[in-house]
C-alpha cells in the first residue's frame, strides 16, 4: 500500500448545538486511491470532508493532506484539493465553460493557461457542445459534471466529491464514474462520500463505514463483504405465512428483509444452510416461492452494521 | 522575499476581486428580470412619491427647494435608493452560502477577501447605474442642481458611500442569518420605517416632537440632508448640519470594517 495522502488522527468535532459529528475519528487514505466514504445521514461524511477541505476546525486530533495540516497550512492544502460538494455549485448566469473558467482564475492561473485547460477539462466531461450555452439551461447531471470539471481545472491532488451522483439519472451516472475512474488512473487520489452503496461497490478501491463520527469498518469490498459472515439465503413466501415462517427459521437467525420483503438468513454454510432452511420450512409445512443463496452485497454489510441507527438508508440505496 | 510575496498577494487579491465582481455583474445582465425589476421600482417609486405626494406638500417645503417637491424629492430619493440597493449583497451573500458557492471559494487558493470586495464592489456598480438612471429621470422632470455640477458629482458619491457603507452592514446580515425570508424580514423591517422617519420624502417639522428628535438625526436623514445641501446649496440646510456631516461619514468608516474584518476572517 502507498503512503497514505490523506492522514486522519483522532479526529473530533462537536458542533454548538451539542451534536458530536466527529468521535476521534481515524483513517489513512492511500495515494491514487478511489476512497468511498460510506454511512447514514449525519454519520459525520460531509463534516470530515468539510475539514479536509479547509472549511472547518477539528476540535482535536490531527488532519494531513498532501503532507500539509489543514489547521496549521491552510493555504498550502487548498493549492492541492478541489472540492465538488453536495450541490453543484455552478452559476446560471455564466456559461459551462465560464463558470470552469472562474475557477481556472481563482486557482491562479493565467488566463490564456485558463482558457487552454477549460477546452480540455469540457471535453473531458463531453460536454464540449453545450459548455457556451448558460448553464439555466442544462440538466441536473450536465451541471454536476460542470461542478466536477471546475474542481478539474486546478489539477488537484485530492480530489473530494460529497454524494457526486445525488439526483443524477443513470447515464450521468455512468459518465461521472468513468471520469473518476479515469482520474484515479492518472494518480489523482479521489475521496468520495455516498449513500448508494453500489457506487461504493464499483468505484471505490477502499470503503469505510462511518456512524456517528466514528469509523465502524474499513477495507475493500470484498473484505467488508467477507467480515459480515459471507453468503446469505434469500426466501420469499406469501405474505400471510411469513410469521409462521420466522418462527419455523429461528434456529437459523432469520431476519425480515422489509424492502425487497424476504426472509434473510445468514449462510456460514453455504448449500447446507439452505438445505436445513428448506427443512424446517418442510415440517412446519410452508413452501417457499422463491430460494436464493448468494454472496452479501455491499448493503447487507451496511444495515449489518448500522442496523441499530439508520435501517431506512439501506433501502435507498439500489 | 517578504515584500515580494506580499505584492504578489496583493496583485493576487486584485485580480481575484475582479474576477468576482465581474461575475456577480454578468448576474444583473443576463438575468434580465432581476435587473429590470430592480430599476424600475425605484423609479416608480420616485414617479409615485412626485406626483401623488407633490401637490400636497408643496406648501410645507422649505424655500430652498424653490416651491418645487422635485428638488426636495430627487436627494432624498437617492439616499433612499442607495440604502434599499445594499440589500442586494445580502441576498446575494446568502445565496452563494446556500448554493455551496462560499464554499466552494474557500476552499480554493484564492484570495479570501475577493469574496467580499468582489460582492460589495459589484454592488457599488450596480448602485451607481440605478442612482445615475433616477437622476436622469428627475431632470427629465425637472430637477435641476443649483450649486454647480461639482456639488452634483460630490452628492452622488455621498449618496454611492453611504449604499457602499450599507451594503457591508448587508454582508454581515447575508452571511449570519440563514433564512432567506428572515433577511428579508429583518431588511424591510428596518429599512421601511427608518426611510420613512426619514426626511427624504417630508420635511421633518411636522412630526411629533420625539419622533422629529429621531428623524433629524438617524443617518438616512443625514445622508438626505447632506445631498439637499450639496444640491441645491447652503440656503436648503442649516449649516451646522452640513459639516456634522463632514465629521460623521469618516468617522463611521473603521465601527463599519470591524464587523467586515470580523467576517473576512469567518470566509
Amino acid at each position: 500500500m502507498n503512503a497514505p495522502i490523506i492522514a486522519v488522527d483522532a479526529v473530533s468535532k462537536q458542533f454548538r448545538g451539542g451534536t458530536r459529528a466527529l468521535d476521534g475519528l481515524t483513517l489513512a487514505i492511500p495515494t491514487g486511491a478511489v476512497y468511498g466514504l460510506l454511512g447514514p445521514n449525519g454519520a459525520g461524511k460531509t463534516t470530515l470532508i468539510r475539514i479536509l477541505a479547509t472549511l472547518l476546525r477539528p476540535d482535536s486530533g490531527i488532519v494531513r493532506v498532501a503532507g500539509h495540516d489543514v489547521v496549521r497550512h491552510p493555504a498550502r492544502v487548498r493549492e492541492c484539493i478541489g472540492l465538488a460538494g453536495q450541490f453543484a455549485a455552478v452559476d446560471d448566469h455564466l456559461t459551462g465553460r465560464e463558470n470552469i473558467a472562474m475557477i481556472g482564475r481563482l486557482y491562479g492561473l493565467s488566463r490564456r493557461e485558463t482558457a487552454r485547460r477549460a477546452a480540455d477539462v469540457v471535453d473531458r466531461i463531453h460536454l464540449a457542445d453545450a459548455a457556451d450555452r448558460q448553464v439555466k439551461t442544462y440538466s441536473g447531471g450536465m451541471r454536476r459534471r460542470i461542478d466536477l470539471a471546475a474542481s478539474l481545472i486546478g489539477r488537484p491532488q485530492v480530489l473530494f466529491l460529497d454524494e457526486p451522483t445525488a439526483g443524477v439519472d443513470p447515464t450521468s451516472r455512468q459518465d461521472l464514474w468513468h471520469l473518476v475512474r479515469d482520474l484515479a488512473a492518472e494518480g489523482t487520489t479521489v475521496l468520495l462520500t455516498t449513500q448508494y452503496l453500489d457506487e461504493a461497490d464499483q468505484l471505490a478501491d477502499r470503503i469505510a463505514v462511518i456512524d456517528h463520527g466514528r469509523l465502524l469498518t474499513e477495507g475493500t469490498a470484498t473484505e467488508l463483504k467477507d467480515r459480515t459472515g459471507g453468503a446469505v439465503v434469500e426466501l420469499d413466501l406469501p405474505a400471510q405465512q411469513r410469521q409462521a415462517a420466522m418462527t419455523a427459521l429461528e434456529p437459523l437467525a432469520p431476519r425480515h428483509d422489509h424492502d425487497r420483503d424476504r426472509i434473510v438468513l445468514p449462510a456460514p454454510d453455504g448449500a447446507l444452510t439452505l438445505r436445513d432452511a428448506l427443512r424446517l420450512l418442510d415440517h412446519a409445512e410452508l413452501t417457499p416461492t422463491d430460494v436464493a443463496l448468494h454472496r452479501p452485497t455491499l448493503d447487507d454489510v451496511f444495515l449489518t452494521l448500522t442496523r441499530h441507527t439508520a435501517p431506512e438508508l439501506a433501502g435507498r440505496s439500489a | 522575499m517578504t515584500t515580494t510575496a506580499s505584492a504578489h498577494r496583493r496583485g493576487r487579491a486584485f485580480v481575484h476581486t475582479g474576477v468576482i465582481t465581474r461575475r456577480n455583474l454578468l448576474a444583473n445582465v443576463r438575468l434580465p428580470d432581476v435587473l429590470i425589476l430592480s430599476t424600475v421600482q425605484p423609479v416608480v417609486f420616485m414617479l409615485m412619491f412626485l406626483y401623488v405626494f407633490g401637490g400636497a406638500i408643496q406648501a410645507a417645503l422649505p424655500t430652498a427647494a424653490h416651491g418645487e417637491y422635485i428638488y426636495w424629492l430627487i436627494p432624498g430619493i437617492l439616499a433612499q435608493s442607495a440604502v434599499f440597493g445594499s440589500a442586494p449583497t445580502a441576498y446575494g451573500l446568502n445565496n452563494d452560502r446556500t448554493n455551496g458557492v462560499l464554499d466552494r471559494f474557500r476552499s480554493l487558493p484564492m484570495a479570501r477577501s475577493a469574496v467580499l470586495t468582489g460582492r460589495t464592489l459589484s454592488d457599488l456598480i450596480r448602485n451607481t447605474f440605478i442612482l445615475g438612471l433616477q437622476l436622469a429621470v428627475g431632470i427629465a422632470l425637472g430637477f435641476r442642481w443649483h450649486n454647480g455640477l461639482g456639488g452634483m458629482l460630490a452628492a452622488m458619491g455621498v449618496a454611492l458611500a453611504f449604499g457602499f457603507a450599507c451594503s457591508r452592514l448587508m454582508a454581515y446580515l447575508g452571511l449570519t442569518i440563514r433564512n432567506t425570508e428572515a433577511i428579508q424580514a429583518a431588511i424591510y423591517m428596518v429599512v421601511f420605517p427608518m426611510t420613512l422617519t426619514s426626511s427624504v420624502f417630508l420635511p421633518t417639522q411636522t412630526m411629533p416632537g420625539w419622533l422629529q428628535a429621531f428623524a433629524e438625526h438617524q443617518p438616512i436623514t443625514v445622508i438626505a440632508n447632506a445631498l439637499r445641501g450639496l444640491t441645491l446649496g447652503q440656503g436648503a440646510l442649516p449649516a451646522l448640519l452640513i459639516r456634522g456631516f463632514g465629521v460623521r461619514v469618516p468617522g463611521g468608516a473603521p465601527v463599519l470594517s470591524r464587523p467586515y474584518s470580523h467576517l473576512a476572517m469567518r470566509l
